[in-house]
């Protein structure tokens, strides 16, 4: 479903590059965590998937598409194939949350009756039955990014995306974010998904490929989230005020001149 | 539901930057009404030319029916041999100066007359009769003027040798300049308002990023999200090119026919009818504006 071959993203000349030969293999109905630190090219990957950047090189193979050669005006088909979410849910404040994901089939053109019959479908299976008259504003985080999320599947696409979509929810929240996903994987979708949450792939046991610095380190079938430093390393009692190499401690001295 | 949902979005746009926009009708309307102005004034000259004027240097006015002041027409209407007479004296007297000639008769000068006044002049219904033939004569070197007229004048058969420049030629230059001063200032209008189009565009795309870019992503074509943007530049371009015709309507309606043609009532000025010859041109000019302004603009902050 999504195919990277050997792809590498530089953006500035002379920089390092975002993705160095990076080359997975998606297949459809999978469930894929993309994790790594910030930095490390999720984004980069997910954008280059959007063809919102072209690999500087290599081959980015979409729904059967190369997308790295993809004109320009091909690509709002690609994109009606792909459903994206966000970290900060993107809806657009001054429209209800009916009208949030009508705006998604508006502009592709879709007729009324379709509008009419889908939105308050998906909004139901979101578990947002009832809701669609309420304003962005007046839902709780979790229930924006469940609008987000209906926005992003009203149109059935065949992969769905999600940067870090549990990023600005609570733990409690995310599980039920979580769960919506799995279903949603569970109609046949792809779902890509860039994440810090380690409880959240730790519990899933999905594959997850792991991206450090742009190159893939590790790729697991069933993987958790991997190891994290620990917060405070642990160099032994207070550090900073003991001089290295020494257990007596320096006076303070008065600076010349001063 | 597209068409629809697009003029949505426009009219939206339009609520959202009204000073923007009223700016923008505004800008289009003055440049538009100079523009309109211009074309008026050309077209006034082309009313005030006879269809000899390009061609000719000298009308020789033959004598007409009835009694003129002229004492060369004591004998009434000029003859066949007369005309006769005058052709053979610029064959020969005149062979340097006058390099071509053309005979008017009553009914091709009545056939001009009828459509050049449609409606009449002066209130009077005037017949084929009441015509003059006349010679046309150009001239090797337009300066020659003088020599050609001392030589005709009070010749038989010949009421008045005219030289219409002399009495025109000075008012063409000031409605001539008069024209150059209006596209001019046009001129700088109209760059001030695809300047001011484009920057409105350029707000009305950066305050509805977040929808341009939902609509990105959720796979709308260019064209869709472009539209509303094209659609808003051109309404409100256009919406100032028909204030420029109205505002061009009234000056003639009140200027021009109400008052000029009532005191000075031998020209033949413009009328309305030509200012609804002039204002498609002006609403094509608008949407030219306002399509060049897009095309710059868009491109540079909707892209795919």
């Amino acid at each position: 479903m999504i195919r990277f071959e050997n792809v590498s993203k530089v953006y500035a000349r002379g920089a390092r590059p975002a993705l160095d030969r990076v080359s997975v293999d998606v297949e459809r109905g999978e469930f894929v965590f993309l994790v790594g630190a910030s930095g490390s090219g999720k984004s980069t990957f997910l954008s280059l998937v959007l063809r919102e950047q072209r690999p500087t090189r290599g081959r980015v193979y979409v729904a059967g598409r190369d997308v790295a050669n993809l004109s320009g005006w091909r690509v709002p088909t690609l994109r009606r194939q792909l459903g994206v979410v966000f970290q900060d849910f993107r809806l657009l404040q001054n429209k209800t949350v009916h009208e949030n994901v009508a705006f998604a089939l508006q502009v592709i053109g879709k007729p009324r009756h379709v509008i009419r019959d889908t939105v308050p479908e998906v909004l139901e299976m979101v578990g947002l039955a009832g809701k669609g008259k309420r304003m962005p504003t007046e839902l709780s985080g979790g229930e924006q990014q469940r609008a987000a999320i209906a926005r992003a599947i009203v149109n059935r696409p065949q992969i769905l995306l999600a940067d870090e979509p549990t990023g600005n929810l609570d733990p409690t929240t995310s599980l039920g974010i979580m769960r919506l996903l799995d279903r949603i994987n569970r109609t046949g979708t792809t779902v890509v998904m860039a994440t810090h949450d380690d409880e959240i792939v730790n519990e899933m046991r999905r594959r997850v490929v792991e991206l450090s610095d742009g190159v893939v380190v590790r790729d697991e079938a069933r993987g958790g989230y991997g190891e994290r430093e620990a917060i405070l390393p642990d160099v032994g009692a207070s550090p900073v005020l003991d001089a290295p190499g020494s257990g007596t401690r320096v006076p303070a001295q008065p600076v010349r001149g001063s | 539901m597209r068409f629809q949902f697009v003029l949505g979005e426009v009219f939206s746009g339009l609520r959202r930057n009204t000073t923007m926009v009223v700016a923008v009708v505004l800008v289009t309307f003055v440049s538009l009404t100079f523009v309109g102005a211009g074309a008026l004034l050309q077209a006034q000259i082309g009313k005030l030319k006879d269809d000899w004027y390009d061609k000719v240097e000298v009308s020789v006015f033959l004598c007409p029916q009835g009694t003129t002041a002229a004492p060369s027409c004591a004998g009434g209407e000029a003859t066949e041999d007369q005309i006769e007479a005058l052709r053979e004296v610029i064959r020969t007297e005149l062979s340097g100066e006058v390099s071509k000639v053309w005979f008017e008769s009553k009914q091709q000068a009545f056939a001009a007359f009828e459509e050049r006044y449609p409606d009449g002049f002066q209130g009077t219904q005037l017949t084929e009769e009441d015509m003059q033939a006349s010679l046309r004569l150009k001239l090797t070197d337009a300066e020659q003027v003088a020599v050609v007229s001392d030589v005709l004048s009070g010749r038989d058969g010949v009421e008045v040798v005219a030289d219409q420049r002399a009495v025109f030629e000075p008012l063409f230059r000031t409605l001539n300049v008069a024209t150059l001063l209006a596209a001019g200032l046009a001129g700088v209008m109209l760059l001030a308002a695809v300047l001011l189009i484009t920057t409105t565009i350029r707000l009305s795309a950066v305050s509805r990023r977040k929808e341009t870019e939902i609509m990105r992503l959720v796979g709308a074509s260019n064209l869709f999200i472009q539209l509303p943007f094209l659609l808003e530049g051109a309404l409100a371009a256009v919406l100032g090119s028909l204030l420029a015709g109205g505002g061009l309507w009234l000056a003639v309606r009140f200027m021009v026919t109400d008052w000029l043609e009532r005191s000075v009532d031998w020209v033949a000025y413009v009328s309305e009818v030509d200012v609804f010859r002039v204002a498609p041109l002006l609403v094509v000019v608008a949407v030219a504006l306002a399509a060049l302004s897009s095309f710059f603009t868009l491109n540079r902050y909707t892209r795919i």
